[in-house]
Formats: structure tokens, sequence, C-alpha cells
């Protein structure tokens, strides 16, 4: 089924998330749409798929005008999406994840036809390889494997366009060739394939045309043939430099110490981290690479005490720090950038001048005598907000309003303005544009320049390059290896895929 | 979003129309919203009353025929009604001296009394994001052992007093840390705790009153001795009004409550917990040290609250002694919208409509309970400002009931 | 970059170390204090040489079953020992990572009630313990519980949290008295109470979906609401004209045969129709909720509604429609109190059934066949609390009525059993 999109309009308050989009995709072929986090594919989609109204524009589907009322249209239509946050509900078996919304039903009873679902769930496996029990629940299987209950989801209605909503974020570099050879298998069979992603890699791989999209526009299309460094420009609207220019590192006494560290999880007894050791001087970054969910948040979170550790020992400029709370780690001089900003680093219903007293507020100057000197935290906010170029109409805006990249100023100006031995950020610069991310990037060298130790992890390999002066890599909540910056790219994902180095190599 | 209300030319008018919808937000969150709540919930209450009153019944019968007989008696019922809470609750211009007069108010502040304390706490609760429904055993707990010092216990003077007062809010503490502690470390929900705790309060006092200990002297009933003279709030304005000094107390909690929540160190701990328990987390604030703190100070001042009753207005403990005074200060602090001025406001408010009840008894013949469905439609308006608006916008019938009420 | 494969694990695995299964001692550690404390008080408690008379038959069975009497102190024993077996038992399948099945816990709970009768009855040689009489009332006084309970389960099940089950079952009670006295038949009851429960339900529904009012605060107002209204025209109009508020009872109608089997006849099979509304509606829903597409749907609403949403479920459209379904029920539930007690209405006679009702919603573990066990053991206690009284036992009643609460208190506390609420409940959806 070709599908065609004519000058989609979509709009949230002031913000114009999608500008007059056009997009053709032809039966039987991958088009990728390219852009940054934040560049609107996600809303063209939804508004694709009926989740969102569009205000303005046309979806053709085999050059017939048609009009989606919901998903459920969109989907009777032939049209089938993975989202990017999968759509499970996680105490349903596969069967009955992959029936919900068009359940067959059977008996006088008119009950529902299990049997009948269970087959479709192992037919659909076995014909693409996929190894999916029809009766495993749903939250007892990995993200690879839900991810493929999504895809059988959408082949069981038997999609003829499959939108596939940033489909490899989750996923191990082996599990991602995995899907893309799954993709190629369904291009094949004719389905049209719409792939969202911000992944170069991924779309020189696969597609076999792709648009790329900046801002909620649509700058260009290019064929696959074209360089990495062509589709990048075209991304981000300029020539990408990822590195921020900085010094070499002066690296001093080994200020962070971690010896053998385990993290379990009580509810599952799940090893998130299993006896990882490593050190981090003052003055040097370490970056953590690794695909998503192989233990390096929990290691963030466990050297702060947010999560506890069931083994091992934390040590911060010689004091140890392992059993203790989290206000005694920042008070020992941990600095924290969390990778969730909007849940964990800011209150939204707070003004910016109390979050940037988060985790200030009981100390002088900021308070007095159990009471917050509100005139300091006024002025101390103007300072920040100055300081950190955070772009907001008044201090006393909430939090919630601001921009993800104007967010994580707020939450930098806080942790920095303490005097810190360590500095650890989770996915610094994670949906922020490009201005942001350089800005940030720029803080966290100066920070280390300053004499502090820092420890960096994220899951774009890029940024990883751009501030690391070593890398460690992470898989299956263990430490891989931990190697110079220069390792180049392959290896580095080979490594992320639980190589050692030697094998990589 | 923008141009749902502009069909003809849906571009250009952004600015007027979004003018209009910053104009409306004014209105929705001002006091505007709070007035025209309590004025639709005075309209139910009208034709509550219309429907109860026997003369309209009977007018409406011959309708057809001499229908100005029907409306008539409509208007004699509802401004029969409406004075008659007037007189009971604010001023009684029937009466002979301006004492008499104004008793009524003072018994509307008495009334309001354990409202303010119980509203302040559960309004914490509710700015830390804690839904305690819990108010009323913890007013029963905090009124069983403050009242179980005053009457048991024999102490001098002012200190007697003291040492009840303390011990109602010891019980209300206790009664509240329960919930918050099973929170803090077992994860289960206070809506759920509280209430259970509510009806193991009241048997816990059912069971205590049957013990000879708490059995007032030759009495069956379930009800203790009175509590020492020595133990009871003085009267503020002498004796021929009910006022107590629990009063002052009151305003002076509502004072600290809002130091607490406004300035102190703490209260700026309870209020990150409340809007985003993990931030409040990942900032090195322990959420368990908050849940738990703040069910204790909302259970101690439920506790004042029962201090109250037991040491100010009954005197005395029985299974009546909560009232359904839990479940109104549920709707004080949503009134309030948990702000301590606000809270006295409602709490005054509703104290009123309390107040008001034996006069509307006797003036008017009806039951108290239509303040009950008078106070629970107020905060159901104020929680949904879209429908209070749209009940504004319905013609005449509406504004002519609004001119009586 | 596919060529040197390195780790073979499937991608099951990847989540990241080894899955261990978790060991749950909290219940079997539960059911053996219990235990223990029936043994020491009620076992040992027990004076020796007494008798308790246990009488099991009425007039209208088949086979009249003679009157049981036992040494009190011995069937309290072996009865404790018999519960200890089975908290023994399944920490044995604790141990092995497996959960016992539903009898353990209602054979587990006779055997320790069975003591607690031998003991509250022991050496009172003119009363007796009258078991169908009890379990007759243990039956009847959970009707309510059943029925809001199972609304409570429908609600929260789709998502919405139900607080005013209490307002519900009063509005039923209400508006039954009302129309069975105005028409003269009580089943017209029937017919209006759960009209009435409806449009408590419809109010909570809007509410919640319409104006995303906290579902807590609508629950709580509304059973003010309802209170104050109820009373407010029964002490008006009602009072006024004693024609709209009679007494009129819904007529018992024992099914032939079946009536008459010793003990469950009775029991079961001679009560009035609201009571075999009851079983009826609970099968049907017990069905419905896990076995048909609607109750996929529903429960997918209330688990993850933005997946329901994504392949054309219309959640707040399914939430609305529970909630007022399950107000219905509740209002059916509440036509117990009027119609089918043979009452006229009462000020707030629901006296906070709705709450216990909740709790057994909570303890059921949001199943309808959960609830229906936890309303039958907190009806059993309500029952024993009453027997007890008539045969003048020792325990003060008032912990005995306070059994359904505690026991709600350690349920979502987690020291007996595991209670899972569905994961979207009270969060308003908006796209």
């Amino acid at each position: 089924m070709k599908l065609e999109l004519r000058g989609i309009t979509k709009k949230f308050g002031d913000f114009t998330a999608n500008d007059s989009i056009d997009l053709v995709v032809e039966p039987g072929t991958v088009h990728a749409l390219l852009g940054e986090n934040g560049a609107g594919k996600s809303t063209l989609m939804n508004v694709l798929f009926g989740l969102y109204d569009a205000d303005g524009g046309d979806i053709l589907l085999d050059d017939e005008p048609t009009v989606f009322a919901g998903p459920g249209d969109a989907m009777a239509a032939g049209i089938g999406m993975v989202h990017q946050h999968f759509m499970l509900v996680p105490v349903f078996t596969v069967a009955e994840s992959v029936m919900l919304g068009h359940e067959e039903v059977t008996g006088p009873a008119k009950l529902l036809d299990l049997g009948a679902a269970r087959a479709k769930v192992k037919e659909i496996s076995d014909r693409f390889g996929f190894h999916i029990d029809p009766d495993a629940v749903i939250e007892d299987l990995s993200v690879g494997a839900q991810q493929r209950v999504e895809i059988i989801k959408a082949l069981s209605r038997d999609a003829e366009v499959l939108i596939l909503d940033e489909p490899t974020a989750v996923l191990t570099p082996q599990e991602t060739d995995e899907l893309l050879e799954i993709i190629g298998q369904l291009r094949d069979t004719g389905t049209a394939v719409v792939l969202i992603t911000h992944k170069l890699r991924e779309v020189k791989a696969i597609a076999d045309q792709i648009t790329v999209i900046r801002r909620g526009k649509v700058v260009g299309t290019a064929e696959p043939t074209a360089s990495q460094e062509e589709l990048a420009s075209l991304m981000v609207g300029r020539d990408v430099s990822m590195t921020v220019s900085k010094e070499p590192a002066q690296p001093g006494e080994p200020m962070l110490v971690v010896d053998g560290l385990s993290v379990v999880d009580p509810a599952t007894s799940l090893k998130h981290l299993d006896r990882v050791s490593f050190e981090v001087r003052a003055g040097e970054i370490l970056a953590v690479a690794g695909v998503q969910g192989n233990g390096q948040t929990e290691l963030a979170e466990a050297i702060l005490g947010i999560v506890p550790s069931a083994e091992g020992a934390v040590t911060l400029d010689g004091r140890r720090l392992t059993g203790s709370s989290i206000r005694e780690a920042l008070d020992a001089g941990i600095g924290f950038v969390p990778e969730d900003r909007t849940e964990d680093g800011v209150v939204a219903d707070f003004t910016i001048t109390n979050n940037l007293i988060l985790d200030l507020y009981d100390k002088a100057p900021y308070s007095k005598a159990g009471a917050i000197d509100t005139a300091f935290a006024a002025k101390n906010a103007e300072e920040q907000v100055e300081r950190f170029d955070v772009r907001t109409t008044s201090t006393q805006a909430l939090a919630g309003s601001l921009s993800g990249g104007n967010q994580q100023k707020v939450v930098l100006a806080r942790e920095l303005a303490r005097d810190l031995k360590l500095l650890i950020a989770s996915q610094p610069t994670r949906g922020l544009d490009v201005g942001s991310i350089e800005f940030v990037h720029k803080r966290i060298i100066e920070e280390r320049d300053n004499g502090a130790a820092v420890l960096i992890v994220s899951s774009e390999l890029d940024e990883v390059y751009a501030l690391a002066d070593r890398i460690a890599v992470m898989y299956h909540g263990r430490i891989v290896d931990i190697v110079p910056p220069d390792t180049d790219r392959d290896t580095l994902g080979l490594m992320m895929a639980g190589a050692h180095e030697e094998e990589a190599a | 979003m923008s141009a749902t209300a502009v069909t003809e030319a849906p571009q250009q008018p952004q600015t007027p129309s979004r003018a209009k919808q910053v104009l409306r937000e004014i209105l929705e969150s001002s006091t505007l919203v709070v007035i025209m709540a309590v004025v639709a919930s005075l309209i139910i209450g009208a034709i509550l009353i219309v429907i109860a009153d026997e003369d309209v019944r009977t007018a409406s019968a011959y309708f057809f025929s001499r229908p100005g007989d029907t409306l008539s008696a409509m208007w004699d019922a509802i401004w029969g009604a409406y004075t008659a809470m007037f007189q009971g609750a604010i001023y009684n211009t029937r009466a002979d001296t301006f004492a008499a007069a104004i008793k009524p108010f003072t018994q509307t502040l008495t009334m309001a009394t354990p409202l303010i304390f119980a509203g302040l706490g559960l309004g914490i609760g509710f700015r830390a994001g804690l839904f305690n429904i819990g108010a009323q055993g913890q007013i029963i707990i905090g009124a069983t052992l403050g009242g179980w010092v005053g009457f048991a216990w024999d102490l001098p003077g002012f200190t007697h007093l003291l040492v009840a007062v303390i011990g109602c809010a010891l019980g209300g503490a206790i009664w509240g840390f329960i919930p918050g502690f099973l929170k803090a470390r077992t994860g289960a929900h206070e809506v759920i705790v509280t209430i259970m705790l509510n009806y193991v309060a009241l048997n816990l006092l059912s069971y205590l009153l049957s013990l000879e200990a708490f059995q007032r002297e030759g009495q069956n009933n379930p009800i203790s001795p009175t509590v020492a003279e020595n133990a009871q709030y003085p009267l503020l304005l002498g004796s021929q009004f009910p006022l107590h000094w629990g009063f002052v107390l009151a305003i002076a909690c509502a004072f600290g409550v809002w130091w607490l929540m406004e300035r102190s160190t703490l209260g700026f701990e309870f209020r990150a917990v409340g809007a985003n328990p993990r931030a409040a987390r990942t900032a090195g604030m322990s959420v368990a040290k908050g849940t738990i703190l703040v069910m204790v100070i909302a259970g101690a001042l439920a506790g004042l609250a029962g201090s109250a009753q037991v040491l100010g207005t009954e005197k005395n403990l029985t299974l009546d002694i909560a009232g359904s005074i839990g479940f109104d200060a549920i709707t004080v602090a949503l009134l309030g919208r948990s702000r301590p001025l606000g809270t006295v406001l409602a709490a005054i408010l509703f104290g009123g409509l309390k107040a008001s009840g034996p006069s509307l008894q006797v003036l008017a013949g009806l039951p108290v309970d239509i303040v009950f469905v008078i106070q629970a439609t107020i905060v159901l308006f104020i929680a949904a400002p879209p429908l209070v608006r749209s009940i504004f916008r319905l013609p005449a019938p509406a504004h002519e009931k609004e001119v009586a009420a | 970059m596919s060529a040197t494969t390195v780790d073979t694990a499937t991608p099951d695995a990847a989540a990241s170390g080894d899955v261990l299964k978790t060991k749950s001692w909290k219940g079997p550690i539960g059911l053996g204090v219990v235990a223990l404390i029936s043994l020491l008080i009620f076992g040992f408690g027990t004076p020796s040489g007494s008798d308790t008379t246990f009488v099991v038959a009425t007039s209208s069975d088949f086979v009249h079953l003679p009157t049981l009497t036992l040494p009190s102190k011995i069937a309290a024993i072996v009865l404790s020992v018999i519960a200890l077996a089975l908290a023994g038992y399944s920490a044995y399948l604790a141990n092995q990572y497996r959960k016992p099945g539903l009898w353990l816990p209602i054979v587990y709970g006779m055997a320790v009630m069975g003591a607690l009768l031998s003991w509250a009855g022991a050496g009172r040689d003119n009363t007796s313990i009258q078991i169908t009489g009890l379990l007759t009332s243990s039956l009847f006084l959970a009707v309510p519980l059943i029925f809001g309970a199972l609304a409570g389960t429908l609600c929260e099940r789709s998502g919405i949290v139900n607080i005013a089950i209490e307002g519900q079952l009063l509005a039923g009670a209400f508006f039954a008295a009302l129309m069975a006295s105005m028409v003269g038949n009580a089943y017209v009851g029937l017919i209006a109470a759960p009209l009435a429960g409806a449009l408590v339900g419809a109010v909570l529904a809007i509410f919640a979906t319409k104006y995303w009012v906290n579902q807590i605060v609508v629950g709580v107002v509304l059973n003010m609401l309802v209170i104050g209204l109820t009373s407010f025209f029964f002490s008006t109009v009602m009072s006024d004209n004693p024609d709209l508020n009679r007494s009129l009872g819904l007529a018992a109608l024992p099914i032939p045969l079946l009536s008459s089997i010793p003990i469950i006849g009775p029991v079961l099979f001679d009560q009035n129709l609201l009571v075999y509304t009851m079983y009826v509606v609970v099968i049907v829903f017990q069905i419905m909720l896990f076995k048909s597409r609607w109750g996929l749907r529903v429960r997918a609403v209330g688990e993850h509604p933005k997946a329901a949403d994504t392949v054309g479920i219309k959640v707040n459209r399914t939430r609305v429609r529970n909630t007022i379904l399950g107000g219905a029920i509740a209002g059916l539930g509440g036509a117990f109190f009027t119609v089918a007690s043979g009452l006229a209405f009462g000020k707030e006679m629901t006296a906070g059934k709705g709450y216990i009702a909740l709790a057994a919603m909570i303890l059921g573990r949001w199943s309808p066949r959960g609830a229906l066990a936890a309303a039958l053991l907190f009806g059993f206690a309500d029952a024993l609390r009453v027997q007890l009284g008539i045969i003048g036992s020792d325990i003060p009643s008032q912990f005995l009525a306070m059994f359904p609460y505690l026991a709600t208190i350690f349920a979502v506390a987690g020291l007996v059993g595991h209670s899972r609420p569905p994961a979207a409940e009270g969060i308003p959806y908006k796209k």
C-alpha cells in the first residue's frame, strides 16, 4: 500500500511541531524519517496513526484521501505502528497483547478465543524466527522480545504500512542488526516501512529513501548513497563538529574509587550491576558507554546511593560512601545530573528559583535557623539564570514551563553551584538542541578543568567521544573494559555487545 | 487549540482570543469561582428546600389554576430557610441585645475551630502529596487520649489543660504516624490505611467506653466522666458566648502552618516531596522522613481538633465525639486550597453552615442535613471550574434564584 | 559489525544478570503466627472437660443431622494444629516458589474459626453454636459487601478509583425503599436501586474523566453528598409522608430440593431474589472480566490506557461505562439494607459498609471471586460478633468489628499476601 502525506501541520499551542510536511512511501520500500530528537518525527507519525488531530494537511492511502478519527481507524486501514515506548500491558500475556483491540471470540458465550490468538502469534513468530512464547507474560520479556511482540501485533492486523519509532534506542548492536534484517524481510513481502530514527548508520544500512526533518519541517530528501556527513549536516542544519575543543586532561589523584560494586533489583533479584570496579581521577572525564539498560543508570544511581548496593564499596576522595544516604553523598561533594531530568531533576510545579535551591535549601547562606532566606534565593536565581543562559521570562516561572534544554541548564546550574569533587551526569544532553548540547558539554569540561572528577553516562557514542578522556564500556551489568578515547567506533560497538577489546579489535 | 471559538478567521484574531482565555483563566483561578460555586450550591439547596416544603407541594397541586401561589410558597420557603441560616450563623436580628445578636457568629467561630485545626493538617498532607482521609480517626484518638487526661488525671491549674491538649495532639500524632510509617516502609496507600484506621479508632473508643475506667458513674451509655474544669479551654468572651480559647490556638496554628509551609526548610521538603518525590529524593531529601513527619503533624493537628471538641464544646467523650468533622475538614482543606488563610476562611464558612443547624430546624423546620448537601456541592463545584461556568451560562431561572439566595 | 558474534545469549536474557525468583515468606509466617496464637489461646486456653455444642440442623432438612457435642479443648487443639500444618505446607510451597491454591486459606480460615468457636462455646450448657444460623447470617451480611466490592472491582479495573461505594449503597437503599413504597411492591426496589447507584457512578465518572478531578476527592465528597441528600429527604419528604418509606421485604424463595440439603441448603438456597442475583452477578463478572473481549479491554484500560488507545479502544468511554455499571451494581447491593431486609429506609443506614466493601475489593485482589471470598470472611466476622454476643462470650465485640479493617491494613502493607492494584488507577487519561 502506498502512503502519502500532504502538507501535514500540527501545532501545540504556539509551537508548530509539524509544518506542512510532505512524505511519500511506496510499498515494498523502507523510508527513513531522519531527524534530531525533538524535530517532530514522532508527532508526525502520531498524526498519521490517528493519535493526534492534524491542524492541516491530508493523508492518502493508495491515492485515496483518508481521515482517521483514532488509532482504530488507522489500523483498520492497514497501518501498524511500533511505538518508541512500547504499548504493551505488562501483566498481559503475549497472546492477550496481540489480540487486544481485535479479539476473536468463540463459543455461544462469545468468550475470547485465546487458542486462535496463540496460533496467530506462533505463526508470525515462526515465519520471522522471533522465538516468542504466546503465553509468556510481557513484563517477564526483555525489551528486544517486547519489541518483537509489538511487530507481531502490527503484523497480526495485516499492516501494509509499518511505522517503527526509534526502534533501536533500546537494542544492542546485535539486536539492532537482527531488527534491520526483519525490516528487510518485511520490505521484501511488500510492506511499506517507515523507519523513524536519528541514527545514521541504520539509515544507510536499510533505507531506500530518506526524508530529513528539522524543527518540524522537511529540509531535504536524500539517497542512501549519501555520506554520513552529508546526512548529519542536513539533520542538524550546519556542519557538525560534535567535538567541543578541550585541553588534554591533567589527571590527579584517584577521586572516585568503585570497588566490586553490585546492585540487585529487590523485586526480581536481577543483578543490574555485577561486581563493577574502576576509578576516576581528579581532572579527568570517564565516560561510560553502552546500550541503554546494561547497568549504566544503576551505576550512577548506586554511587549516589539512590539504589542500594548489594556488595562492594564506593570511596570518594578517601572517604567511604557505601551505606551513606543520598544527602551525605551530596554533601561529600558529588554533583548529580540525573538521566531523566523531568522526573528526577526538576520539580515541574516549583519555580526556577526553588528548583535552583532544591539540594541547597537547608544550607547556609540559602537558609538560616530552619527558614529559607527567600531574598537570597531570589538573588541566587537571577545570577544563575544569567550565568547559565536559561531562557525564561522570569525566575518565578515554573520549571515545567521550560524547554528540555533550559531545564537541563537549571539542573546543571544547581549542581555546579557547590564545590564538587565528583560530577556524575547521566545522558546529559538527551533531547537537547545542538546549541544547548554545546553549552552543556563546555560546562562539563570546565568542571573537569577545575579539578573535579567527572563521570558521564551516555548511550550516544558521539557524546562519549566528545567528552571522554577514558571510555568504560558496560554490558550486562559489567564493565567490559576501559579504553582510550581514540578507540574506533566499530570496536566500541562490539564491546557494547559484550566482546572484550582484544576480541573486538 | 487557539481557533476553536472563532470560526470565520482562524488565524488573525489570535491575540484577542488569547486575551480572552487569559481573562477566563483569571476568573477561574480567582475567588470568583469560589463565590460562584457557593452561589450554585445555595441554589441547589434552594431546590431541595422547595421540594421538601409542605406548602409548596400543597400549592403546586393547583399550580395551573393559581401558579402565583406556588411561586410565592417557593419564595417563602427559600427566604425562610436562608434567613434562618443567617440568623443562626451570623447575626440574630430578632435578639434584644447586641450580645445576643452576635452570639450566632461566635457559635460559628466555635464550630469552625476544630475544622480549622483538622483542615490545616489535611492541607499540609495534600500539599505533600498525601491523601489523608483519616482525620476522623485521628480526632477520635486525640480526643480519647486528651479527654482521658482531662477527666482521669488531677493536675493543678493551667498545667492540666496544657497536658490534656498535648495528650490530644499526641493521640492524633500516633494515629497519623501509623499510615505515614506504613506508607514510608511498605508503600501501603495512605488512603486505604487511613480509611480503615478511622473505623479501628471508632471501635477502639467504643471498647474503651465499655470499660470502667472510661465510664461515667451511674451511666450505662457509652459516655465518659466530664473533663475537669481545669482541663477545659477557658471561654474567650465570657460566659455569654460559647467561643473558647481553642479558637485562638487554632489561629495560632494557622500562622504556624503558614510559616512551616512557606518559609521553613522542612516545609520546602514537604512541598518538594509532594510535587515530585523522585526529584526530591535525588536532591537528597528523605521521602520517608517527609511522609512520616507530614502524617504526624497532620495527625497532631487533627488531634487538636479533637481537643476543641472534648476540652471545648463537648467536655466528655462519646462515640459521636468527632461528629463528621474529619470528613468536613477534607472539604474545608479542599475549599481552602490547602493554604492556611483559605482553610481558616473555609472553616468559618462551613462552621457557619453547621452553626445554622438548630436555627434552621426551629425556624424553618428543615433538617441540618441540608448543610451537608450544600457543603458537598460547593466542593464538587470548586473542583471543576468549567462546570461552574457552564452552569452560569444557563439563562433566567438560575439567576432568579441567585437573587433569591 | 556482525562478523564476530560474541555473546550467544538470547535477547531474553539481555536484561542483565541472572534471573532469580523470589521466595515470599510473609504469607506462611503470617499464617503460622495466627495458628500459634489460636493454639495458645483457643487450644490451651480452653478449660479441660468442657464441651461445646454445635447445632448444624434445621427443621426443614432432608436428613436430620444430630447435634454435635465435642470436647472443647481437644477440638480447639486439633483444629489449631490443622491450621499450623497448613501454614507449614504453605511454607513448603513457598520454598519451592509455588503458591497455594484458594482452598488453603479457606480451609485454614475454617479451622481457626472452628477453634475459636470451640473456645467461645466451651462449658456453656444451655447455649450452643448455631452453625447453620451462623453461616446463613454470614452470607446475608456479606451481600452488600459483595455487591460493593464487585462495584469497586469493575471501576478500578478500568482505572477509576471508586471511594463512593458507600454513597452508591446508600443511594440504592434509599431509592429502593422509596420506589418500592410508592408502587407497593418490594421487587420494584430491585429495579430502582441500581438506577440510583448508577447515577452516583455517573457523577463520579464525569468528574473523573471530563474534569480530571482527583477521584478520591470526588468519591469522598459524593459520599457526603449522598448522606446529606438521603438524610434530608428522609427527615422531610419521607417523614411527612410515611407512605413513601414503608417496610417492604422480599420473600425468601427456597429452591426445591436444593434448599433441603443439610447445612448448605438453608444457607445457600433458601434466600431471596437479591441473594440469587448476587450469585449470578459474581459468576458472570468473574468470567466476563477475565475471559471476554470486554474484560480484556477493560483491564487494558486500567493497566495501560495509552496502549489501549493505540489499538483503538476508547479509554474514557470504557471508564465512564464501567463506573456507571459499577455504580449500578453497588446500588443494587444497597437494596439489601431496605427491601431485602424488609426494613424502611433509615438515616445513614449503610453505616460504613461501603468502606468495608472497598476493603473486600483490596483483599480480594480486584477479582470478583476474591471479592466474594473476602466479603464472606467479613460477613462471617460480623455474624460471629452477633452470635458471640448472644452466647455472652468474653471477646469484646469491638475487636471482631475491627477485624475487616485490620485485615485490610495488613493486606495493603504487604504483611499478608501481595496486593497489586491496576497500574493506571486514579490517573486521569489525557491525550
